[in-house]
């Protein structure tokens, strides 16, 4: 029984530490760390947020969606920024969703396909379907458009669609949506990928696996290529964290999202 | 005394533009090797693999890539950019020279975001509807860039044809050579040097670009089998994904600036022991 005593005294300060969250000195200034596709948007809201409160200072970091949820799980970052969801040993952490997006495919606006599958887009991206005929499309061959190593709506694609398969090596490469866009609006033959928000009049836009993207099946996520970007705190959040928090899911911030093409997850 | 101190001051201005390149390379050497001697000099620049997010760096197809994007733009800049020179230099009269010269430098002050746009926009359809193929390719990339490359090859070449002096042209004349005849035996041998350097010159402009090329060569990581398919050279590799690099990825892109910077380094040695040789 003393020794139960003991170790549950040893253990209280543990106990008491990973209750509480991260310990922080300074007030007036807050890191953010982790997904690249973010990392724009949080920049932007940190500009903002800044402006109207002189002397805070928000610092926006990349790393990845994964470099994010350690570092905030490490008490490295005060809050963590994620494109992709929390695995059950991630629970630990508070979430917020900030904003919803969704991955659309895109095919040029001659096109007759109108819906493609998760196992079909496995194979037209890894290069095992070449030709459109294979899709009921044009006896055509399939021009794939991928994004650049390392840029997060690739990494989001890669891990709904290819499950560890690797990107056909003669597919092109674009480092923007908007050079992908461009691309697709010229090309009968190409299809590529590029975030929701983005998607215009010049190119049409495929159903996955029968449901087609839109706003609504995007926030009830039967879009299967829908993502949460996530704002993660270790613990609950210290006031600076709480107040940016309460600015970004504010009808102003929202607002800002939406005007870069997010899907607000606060309507 | 005022002499000395202005000596001084200049030779410092020279210097510290040999100190910025030393720099440079410096911060690219330590930046890039490790990652090289990491994984082994022989794997980095001769696998095909690149997917330096799982760990494989290998460069080959960029290296063949610039080496082919910048060939086919040298042989299309070159020729037509030497021709273009012969032209203003022997046969052309001379007010439409007091015209066409001004043109050609404008050239050279378009920046290359426009050479890409338009290559883009004209270019690539073009191919694609003409020859098949996603259009983005070796040769959209060739094409671009051997128009770019024009202004340098007609200046450089110009002023070396222009140099050789009237007498050995006269001489040539006198004997009953024809205009031809005296430009291709006589004025061309002797002006090599100078085009020489045009060409060397323009092959550093081709290899060293970026822009342009990355929004037609299409980017894909394979070694290019025809004209027609897409390519990542070097520089584009660099650029391309600079913007999200963290860690070895982003050492791995110094790596290439490694190779690129020694590529071009022996290119321009090589050229310079044959100017040298031959004239």
């Amino acid at each position: 029984m003393r020794n139960f005593i003991t170790i549950l005294f040893a253990l209280f300060p543990v106990i008491f530490i990973s209750f509480a969250g991260c310990r922080r000195s300074a007030e007036t200034s807050l890191t953010i760390a982790g997904s690249t596709s973010v990392q724009p948007f949080a920049e932007l809201l940190a500009e903002l947020y800044m402006q109207q409160h002189p002397g805070v200072e928000i610092n926006v970091q990349g790393g990845g969606s994964s470099a994010g949820i350690r570092a905030v799980q490490n008490c490295i970052c005060d809050i963590g920024m994620s494109s992709r969801p929390l695995t059950p040993e991630e629970q630990n952490l508070q979430q917020w969703t900030i904003a919803l997006d969704g991955i659309v495919l895109i095919v040029h606006k001659h096109n007759p396909v109108r819906n493609i599958t998760l196992e079909q887009l496995q194979d037209v991206f890894s290069g095992k379907i070449r030709n459109w005929r294979a899709l009921g499309g044009p006896d055509q061959k399939i021009t794939v458009i991928t994004r650049e190593e390392g840029s997060g709506t690739r990494g989001c694609f890669e891990e709904i669609v290819m499950h560890g398969a690797h990107f056909a090596a003669d597919a092109l490469v674009q480092d923007s949506n908007g050079a992908v866009r461009e691309i697709v609006a010229s090309d009968p033959s190409a299809i590529g990928y590029i975030s929701f928000g983005l998607v215009d009049e010049r190119v049409s836009a495929l159903a996955v696996n029968g449901i087609t993207p839109s706003e609504s099946t995007i926030v009830a996520h039967t879009y299967p290529l829908a993502r949460r970007f996530l704002f993660l705190t270790n613990g609950e959040p210290d006031a600076l964290a709480r107040s940016f928090l309460d600015f970004v899911l504010s009808p102003e911030g929202q607002k800002t999202l939406a005007d870069e093409g997010l899907i607000k997850a606060v309507p | 005394m005022r002499e000395k101190l202005f000596e001084k001051i200049l030779l410092l201005c020279a210097l510290s533009a040999v100190t910025a390149l030393f720099l440079i390379a410096l911060f690219i050497f330590y930046e890039g090797l490790p990652l090289i001697f990491r994984i082994g000099p022989a794997n980095f620049l001769f696998s095909s693999n690149w997917a330096p997010t799982r760990g494989h760096f290998g460069i080959l197809p960029m290296i063949v890539g610039s080496l082919q994007v910048t060939v086919l733009a040298l042989i299309l800049g070159g020729t037509l950019g030497l021709a273009c020179a012969m032209f203003l230099a022997e046969f052309a009269p001379r007010w439409s020279v007091r015209i066409l010269k001004p043109l050609i430098e404008l050239l050279a002050g378009i920046p290359s975001v426009v050479y890409g746009f338009i290559g883009v926009l004209v270019l690539v359809p073009l191919i694609r509807r003409t020859l098949g193929g996603p259009g983005f390719s070796v040769l959209a990339a060739g094409i671009i860039l051997g128009i770019m490359i024009l202004p340098t090859v007609i200046a450089i070449s110009l002023d070396a044809l222009n140099a050789v002096p009237l007498s050995y042209k006269e001489g040539s004349l006198a004997v009953g050579a024809t205009r031809w005849q005296t430009l291709y035996r006589l004025t061309l041998p002797a002006a090599k040097s100078g085009i020489i350097a045009s060409l060397i010159l323009a092959m550093g402009r081709a290899i060293g670009e970026t822009m342009a090329v990355i929004m037609v060569a299409g980017n894909a990581l394979i070694i290019p089998k025809s004209p027609l398919e897409p390519v990542r050279t070097l520089t584009s590799n660099i650029a391309l994904e600079m913007g999200y690099a963290s860690g070895t990825h982003q050492e791995a892109l110094f790596a290439t600036g490694v190779v690129l910077f020694i590529i071009v380094a022996l290119l321009n040695t090589f050229a310079l022991l044959a100017l040298r040789k031959k004239v």
